[in-house]
């Protein structure tokens, strides 16, 4: 895990997503000082502003925030799921981070979302096909990335199931009949089938009782240890983030307030708003 | 061996035509006359108009003689009819602003300009067979007619005219949804060119035009009961001829005659997409060939529907809608089933069969019966 | 002047007026241009009833010259009803020499079939298509299978098939089989028998597909590469006719209708009718040549 300024993963600069039809003062008149990230004179809605990080391979990064943050936003635009105001993102598995795979053409984002990234859903039915079974969403992200035997396909499903603790025999089920936790489980599994460089897991504890969040969290901190996968992890909750990231990013009214080690923040919170995050967690 | 391979095929097809010419006519009687059709069956002669998608009334008569009376196969006659001519060239905009009323309510206010004018409506009729239909003659036919004429005052006749729209109403005092600068105003002309999703507002409502009566009302009943959310006010439902210009070669507009319309405009409330923003009525569009209160109100239904896409609700569903509620091409899909399939059901069988083969078992097993 | 022919009932040759042939004709341009890529086209109302073969009939109808001489098949029959239905429309249009030899016509229109007889290079055969998108089976929105289709987004489609070979030991998918067209676009070949649909690769033919209810059009050019879709270790194959033998010709290597006698007894005949005359009558008609074939 060495960190250098010059071999990230991914380089975000100044990533800007703004709904609506925004005036030269929006960004001036919205955000944490104001509370709130609507704009005054326009009613535009600034999802997320400004937001700018580079994130190093096999590191584990945290965006924590309340719901409206904007945290979701920062990762549905880097998975590519919808599209940026401004900004640009910069991914080294993509022509060595030399374009803003941001503008991509639509084809090339499937192939990027396809190869090199992996996304984890609060809601599986995001994630997964119910009309599939569990080994068929996971086929079908290795079908994505050109694999086409299918012995091949099913003893690297079961591989992953194995690996994310969901019985073989399963693998013919639908994820329909499966439970909340085990659902989550198969979710992971299918993005991670393609080995890819960079994971995103969007509140994938939320939901699920206490007492299944904390195997999840086991699970994804195992995979992160034996398969070295950089990941972005997005929650409200202060307890994951602790469990899982290196890094975490504090997000409010669109804006990041504080950024810095996990640990750092969680002993010597800078900004009122990571402050009270932090009372609340003890 | 059946109807297939046999070489009989083109004799069996001429004597089923003889057959269906010898039903139609085997009790010989009279003759029906066009223009009996035309003017006693007005109503099925308007519905085949609209949904043909040609304002012909003589045709619309012919093609429901011809087809015993069976309305899709009337207007499928007289749309494959219409597809034999060429567009010489495209109306200007009707402006219904301009039709003669005949028929003229709003339910959403008791008073409009003008009044409310029933016009010619079973609505308020009660629906008892009303057996002197059957002896009726032409002695009968004169005298409602002289009787009725003695009570009509002429030169009051010659003041309806016109009159300002409810939507005009509303317009003026600010409670209309302005028209969304960016909605797509592109005329589609649906006859010339496939429609493709997300269709134009111009193309949803020329599907609509000639769609199917009673799918229209299935669609448009189901959003109001609840499988939709549009459940509209009718602001206004008129009934009567337009006037049809064209632009002839030199730019001049000339007047080419009349049509028989029905416009509904519904109302519903608009949703607020600004949060500061108020809320704001926005209108339901529905217009038809002759008098069609149901289709054109449906059609007011379902466009407001479709401008408010809800995956939950099909009636929103401009895909669900248009291609399912297009009654000539439903009803030769649907009787499509009727045509011989062996082939395919030969390659179904082969697949089921060794599927079943796979599993070990000799068939599928039945289950026995208890008594 | 616009005329004014009370109850006019002359037709234009080929029954479509030239304006719209000349359109259906340019998208058909296009799709030979892009094959496998479906044109939307304006499709109008034909006197058949849409579902019946309309789709084929424009095509037919927008390509046809006085000299052509046409051939009609459903169901791999020339006298089937409704083949015999159209013929007399098509003629009626058009007078044109009307066949049941295969190797005499050159437009040859076709419900749900390819003839057994080897197709030429001076031979058009037209598919009346019902359901022109392949991917309707997984994706109902048809601005969504467009999208699709744009950007070579097929992993759905493979899937279904993965999962059917899971569910039933076999890809269950029977007449329509998708296929590969030039490497790039999924093509529903109509709902052809699988057994016909070795012979769409590499074909001396032009195979134009007319989907009229469905407003589409597309193409696959002679000597195209049409791979059905199948994975590498479980394979596309046809219908297996294996131990069964035309009742009257003893001919085993071709589509098999199943026929039930009165007395219940099971015979199978040649399915291509015109193939099944010309082997009774001892003639030797040139069959499709493909390696399905070639191993039974």
């Amino acid at each position: 895990m060495s960190r250098n300024a010059d071999n990230w993963l991914l380089k975000v600069t100044d990533l800007t997503k703004i709904y609506g039809e925004p005036n030269e003062n929006t960004l001036a008149l919205t955000g944490p000082e104001y509370n709130s990230n609507i704009c005054p004179e326009t009613d535009s809605i600034v999802a997320c502003a400004n937001i700018s990080f580079d994130l190093y391979p096999g590191e584990v990064l945290g965006i924590v925030g309340e719901s409206g943050s904007g945290k979701s936003t920062v990762v549905k635009l880097l998975y590519l799921d919808m599209e940026q105001t401004s900004g640009s993102a910069r991914f080294m598995p993509y022509i060595d981070g030399s374009i803003n795979m941001l503008d991509a053409s639509s084809q090339k984002k499937r192939y990027i979302k396809n190869y090199l990234m992996g996304m984890v859903y609060q809601n599986p039915r995001d994630g997964l096909n119910f009309n599939f079974t569990s080994g068929g969403n996971i086929a079908e992200k290795l079908i994505m990335a050109g694999n086409y035997h299918v012995g091949d396909i099913r003893a690297r499903a079961s591989d992953l199931l194995i690996k994310t603790e969901i019985p073989v025999l399963r693998m013919d089920d639908q994820p329909v009949t499966f439970s909340g936790g085990m659902q989550q489980r198969v979710q992971i599994s299918k993005a991670i089938a393609n080995d890819p460089p960079l994971l995103f897991l969007d509140e994938v504890t939320t939901g699920l009782d206490v007492s299944v969040q904390a195997k999840v969290l086991d699970l994804i901190r195992e995979l992160q240890q034996d398969l070295g996968i950089t990941m972005i992890v997005v929650s409200h909750d202060l307890s994951v983030i602790r469990m899982l990231t290196d890094r975490t990013l504090v997000m409010k009214n669109g804006r990041v307030v504080e950024g810095g080690l996990t640990d750092q923040i969680l002993q010597d919170p800078q900004h009122e708003y990571s402050q009270l995050l932090v009372s609340s967690l003890l | 061996m059946g109807y297939i391979a046999v070489k009989g095929g083109t004799d069996a097809i001429h004597n089923s035509q003889q057959l269906v010419e010898f039903y139609r006519l085997k009790d010989a009687t009279t003759p029906l006359d066009i223009e009996q059709i035309r003017s006693q069956l007005r109503m099925a002669v308007d519905k085949v108009m609209g949904e043909g998608g040609m304002y012909a009334p003589e045709y619309a008569a012919i093609a429901l003689k011809q087809s015993e009376g069976e309305v899709f196969e009337a207007a499928f006659i007289l749309r494959a009819f219409r597809a034999t001519l060429q567009r010489k060239y495209y109306s200007e905009t009707l402006n219904t602003r301009e039709m003669f009323i005949k028929r003229k309510i709003s339910a959403s206010f008791r008073e409009i300009p003008g009044g409310q004018i029933l016009g010619p409506t079973r609505d308020y009729t009660q629906r008892i067979i009303d057996t002197s239909k059957a002896t009726e003659n032409n002695e009968d036919i004169q005298k409602f007619l002289t009787e009725f004429r003695k009570g009509v005052d002429t030169e009051h006749l010659a003041e309806i005219t016109t009159f300002a729209k409810v939507i005009d109403l509303l317009k003026n005092e600010g409670l209309l949804k302005p028209v969304d600068p960016n909605e797509d105003k592109t005329l589609a002309d649906i006859t010339r060119e496939a429609i493709k999703f997300p269709a134009v507002r111009s193309a949803r409502l020329q599907m609509m035009a000639r769609a199917e009566t009673g799918g229209l009302m299935a669609l448009g009943y189901a959003s109001m009961r609840g499988f939709g959310n549009v459940h509209p006010t009718v602001g206004e439902l008129r009934y009567g001829p337009v006037p049809v210009r064209v632009k002839d070669a030199s730019g001049r507009l000339r007047y080419i005659g009349k049509i028989e319309v029905t416009e509904a405009e519904t109302i519903s409330t608009g949703r607020t997409v600004k949060k500061k923003q108020p809320p704001s009525y926005t209108i339901g569009y529905g217009l038809c060939f002759g008098q069609n209160d149901t289709k054109a109100i449906c059609m007011g239904i379902l466009d407001t529907g479709m401008r408010s896409p809800d995956i939950n609700s099909p009636a929103n569903d401009q895909e669900f809608v248009l291609y399912h509620t297009e009654g000539i091409e439903a009803m030769g899909f649907t009787n499509h089933l009727k045509l011989p399939h062996y082939v395919t059901f030969q390659s179904d069988l082969k697949n089921l069969r060794e599927a079943i083969k796979r599993s070990g078992k000799q068939k599928v097993e039945q289950p026995v019966s208890t008594e | 002047m616009v005329e004014n022919n009370k109850y006019t009932n002359k037709y234009n040759f080929a029954f479509i007026d030239e304006a719209t042939k000349k359109e259906i004709r340019r998208k058909l341009l296009k799709a030979v241009a892009i094959p496998g890529y479906q044109v939307p086209y304006s499709s109008p109302e034909m006197p058949i009833s849409r579902g019946w073969g309309t789709g084929g009939l424009h095509v037919t109808l927008a390509i046809i010259g006085k000299d052509d001489v046409f051939k009609i098949i459903d169901q791999g029959s020339d006298a089937s009803v409704n083949a015999c239905n159209l013929r007399e429309f098509v003629h009626q249009m058009t007078n044109c020499k009307t066949t049941y030899n295969t190797a005499e016509a050159t437009l040859i229109q076709t419900r749900h079939r390819i003839t057994e007889e080897e197709l030429r290079d001076d031979q058009i055969y037209i598919y009346q298509v019902p359901q022109p998108e392949p991917l309707r089976s997984v994706e109902r929105y048809e601005f969504k299978t467009r999208q699709m289709h744009g950007e070579a987004d097929y992993a759905k489609m493979w899937v279904s098939l993965y999962e059917s070979y899971v569910r039933d030991g076999d890809i269950m998918l029977g007449a329509g089989y998708p296929v590969m067209v030039n490497k790039r676009y999924i093509l529903a070949p109509s709902p052809i028998p699988k057994w016909d649909v070795p012979n769409l690769n590499h074909s001396n033919a032009l195979h134009l597909f007319g989907a009229g209810r469905e407003k589409r059009l597309y193409a696959i050019p002679p000597y195209t590469i049409v791979d059905p879709l199948e994975f590498e270790d479980v394979k596309f194959h046809t219908e297996n006719f294996s131990g069964t033998e035309c009742y009257r010709t003893g001919y085993k290597k071709a589509f098999m209708d199943e026929l039930y006698f009165d007395d219940g007894t099971k015979h199978f005949l040649i399915n291509d009718s015109n193939f099944l005359d010309k082997l009774a009558e001892d003639m030797e008609p040139k069959q499709h040549a493909n390696k399905y074939i070639d191993q039974l």
